[in-house]
């Protein structure tokens, strides 16, 4: 058997700036990755640059697209965070947001003529309710019958998709819709108000930021947000201490399912303003990425989310204006997170020539 | 009657067959002990590459660092990549693959053209299942996949590269992925659409836990779910009264079962699992 001509060793004594570096090299991987890709479609360098990651920025109208989009990403990711801290690997943040989507967008549509001030807050419970439960059924799962959750929720995504799909077609249907495949639109009153004069921004992007307090308090401050660390960290040390591993799995999956059903019901009750096949570009899938970019930490996850709702907006906006292909989006969002975990690889670990050591002898 | 079993008995074979491929290259990838969430990814991307240049072309990378994190990000990445690749074939087709009736065989009615009129990747399949059995079981080499999987620690102590037997078992399970969406796309679609692997990697996933990491499990295991897509089509062309979406969803409540009831025996699960499973290994020395 050959040996690899290195080794990989870990570093000790990982510092403050350090950290940052490898969400940096992620992030610049990811621009060259943009340019190249961007090239192959026949758009000048330059311009691919502007069309991916200035343009977003560059009016009022746009920056409240990258808005829009960072809402969910930001909710759903502060979820997920908590319950990957403690090693509970939910993978079905798309099906949870689908699931509280689909539970938000009942009161609306039975309640069509509706004019009273608190359906906004009860579609919002409601659809928070109704991913909690999708993403119960699997903490259920592994803790009655130890199902591994990754792919519990990972089926659970797939059985969300064609649940949507039977009830835009069927029971949920527009009677007067001309028989497409969506809801009647929402009244007044279940719509989120929006946030600037100008844009589609709303006041998702408000609750997403506190949502981000609310994490980080919960993870720094608060005793349940140790334990759930604890447990990730060091099981049999929690063991010990008498921390629950049944409990960290309700929690974890609970949290994230809650958060992810509520950008669901942001995302009908927002841009969509009713229930339709696609409800999600992939943001729940999206949020993993975020969530590790973010270093699983609440503020870093803030930047994160913004990184990648201008990816996101910058791609559509490259897709209408020069006809680049959706498919550069879902590509950059892959190159982020190989490139984050690659940089991570160097910057936790060293890679030594075996040449080298034996030179220096054993140390 | 005759018909319907003929198509049901081919349908099977045709939509058991890449399940088979890439499941057996994850049963390698996770017997060395790394769990690769990608293969819906890597089949997406066999699936745009076999279909541009109809010959099965593999696509593999290093599955280090967190894997379950990779995973997902590179089959994202193969996802958006296939679509890019893809664009300028949406909408076009190719010939299918040149079929092969055995002889004798195929003459016996019924079976014979349901199960003896196929291409040549479908009869290599279980063939390929019958090496890796053997493969996995009496070979230096299964032994040190085995090893690597069980207690990377023993597997460096007596000298083995667990990265090298990882790195290689990576490459030949993304071969194998790849090769299974190259099936999709130029045996039994014939076209190249975005989306079309539609979930198939994850059910590979699913299907190598259903067998419990054994071969003989893993055969009739994906001709189940063959049988279960077949299924659909069928009680869809009978006209029976169920939401499509349901029996879509049908391989996936399956794998949920599934999963639940073969996991519920803790012990025995942990038996069969490769003991280091999922965990990242550091060679200091």
């Amino acid at each position: 058997m050959m040996r690899l001509p290195w080794i990989v060793e870990p570093r000790i004594g990982r510092t403050g700036p350090r950290a940052l570096l490898a969400p940096l090299i992620a992030v610049v991987t990811t621009v060259v990755a943009a340019v190249i890709l961007m090239s192959s479609q026949g758009v000048a360098p330059s311009r691919a640059i502007w069309q991916l990651y200035v343009a977003p920025l560059s009016s009022l109208y746009n920056l409240s697209e990258v808005l829009l989009k960072m809402a969910p990403l930001l909710i759903i990711a502060q979820g997920l965070a908590i319950g990957f801290r403690a090693k509970v690997w939910n993978i079905g943040a798309e099906g949870q947001l689908l699931l509280g989507a689909i539970g938000g967008s009942l009161l609306p549509l039975w309640f069509n003529d509706s004019v009273n001030p608190m359906m906004l807050p009860t579609m919002a419970m409601c659809g928070m309710l109704f991913g909690m439960g999708w993403a119960a059924l699997a903490a259920f799962l592994r803790t009655r019958f130890n199902a591994n959750e990754i792919l519990v929720t990972l089926m659970l995504n797939s059985i969300a998709l064609q649940l949507l799909y039977y009830l835009v077609s069927g029971p949920l249907r527009d009677p007067y819709g001309f028989n497409f495949p969506q809801s009647a639109l929402f009244p007044q009153v279940a719509m989120l108000p929006s946030l600037f004069g100008m844009g589609r921004a709303n006041v998702s992007i408000i609750v997403a930021l506190l949502a981000t307090v609310a994490a980080w308090i919960f993870v720094e401050r608060s005793m349940t947000g140790y334990k759930l660390q604890v447990g990730g960290v060091a099981p049999d040390a929690a063991r010990y201490a008498g921390f629950r591993e049944k409990r960290a799995v309700w929690l974890s999956l609970c949290i994230g399912g809650a958060a992810a059903g509520l950008a669901g019901v942001f995302e009908v009750a927002g841009p969509l303003g009713q229930l339709q096949r696609v409800v999600s570009p992939g943001y729940g899938f999206a949020a993993i990425i975020v969530a590790f970019l973010g270093g699983l930490n609440a503020i870093g996850i803030l930047f994160a989310a913004f990184f990648m709702a201008v990816i996101y907006v910058g791609g559509d906006m490259a897709q209408a204006s020069a006809g680049v292909p959706y498919a550069v989006n879902t590509s950059l969002q892959g190159v982020l997170l190989v490139s984050y975990i690659g940089a991570r690889l160097f910057v936790d670990y060293r890679v030594r020539w075996r040449r080298d050591i034996t030179q220096q002898g054993v140390n | 009657m005759g018909t319907t079993l003929v198509f049901l008995l081919s349908g099977t074979l045709l939509a058991a067959t890449p399940l088979l491929l890439a499941a057996m290259g994850e049963l390698i990838v996770e017997r060395a002990g790394i769990l690769n969430l990608s293969i819906e990814g890597m089949m997406a991307l066999g699936a745009v590459v076999g279909f541009a240049t109809i010959m099965a072309t593999g696509s593999h990378w290093l599955a280090l660092g967190n894997q379950v994190a990779t995973g997902i990000a590179v089959g994202i990445l193969g996802l958006g990549l296939s679509g890019l690749i893809g664009k300028p074939y949406e909408g076009m087709t190719v010939a299918p693959m040149k079929r092969i009736p055995i002889p004798v065989l195929s003459e016996i009615p019924i079976i014979g053209p349901g199960l003896f009129n196929h291409s040549a990747l479908v009869y290599l399949a279980p063939l390929l299942a019958v090496g890796l059995w053997w493969m996995l079981r009496s070979t230096r080499i299964g032994l040190i996949i085995r090893a690597v999987g069980e207690s990377p620690e023993s597997a460096h102590a007596i000298g083995y590269s667990v990265l090298m037997t990882r790195f290689l078992a990576v490459m030949v399970g993304g071969f194998m992925a790849g090769l299974a969406g190259a099936f999709i796309a130029t045996v039994s679609a014939t076209l190249w659409s975005d989306g079309m692997i539609a979930g198939r990697g994850w059910i590979v996933v699913a299907l190598v836990v259903f067998a419990t990491w054994r071969v003989d499990r893993l055969v009739i295991g994906a001709w189940l779910f063959g049988l279960a897509t077949i299924a659909e089509l069928l009680v869809q062309g009978a006209g029976i009264s169920v939401p499509s979406q349901l029996l879509t969803s049908i391989p996936y409540i399956a794998t949920i079962i599934a999963i639940s009831i073969l996991s519920m025996d803790g012990r025995k699960m942990r038996l069969n699992a490769p003991a280091s499973l999922g965990r990242t290994y550091n060679s200091t020395a």
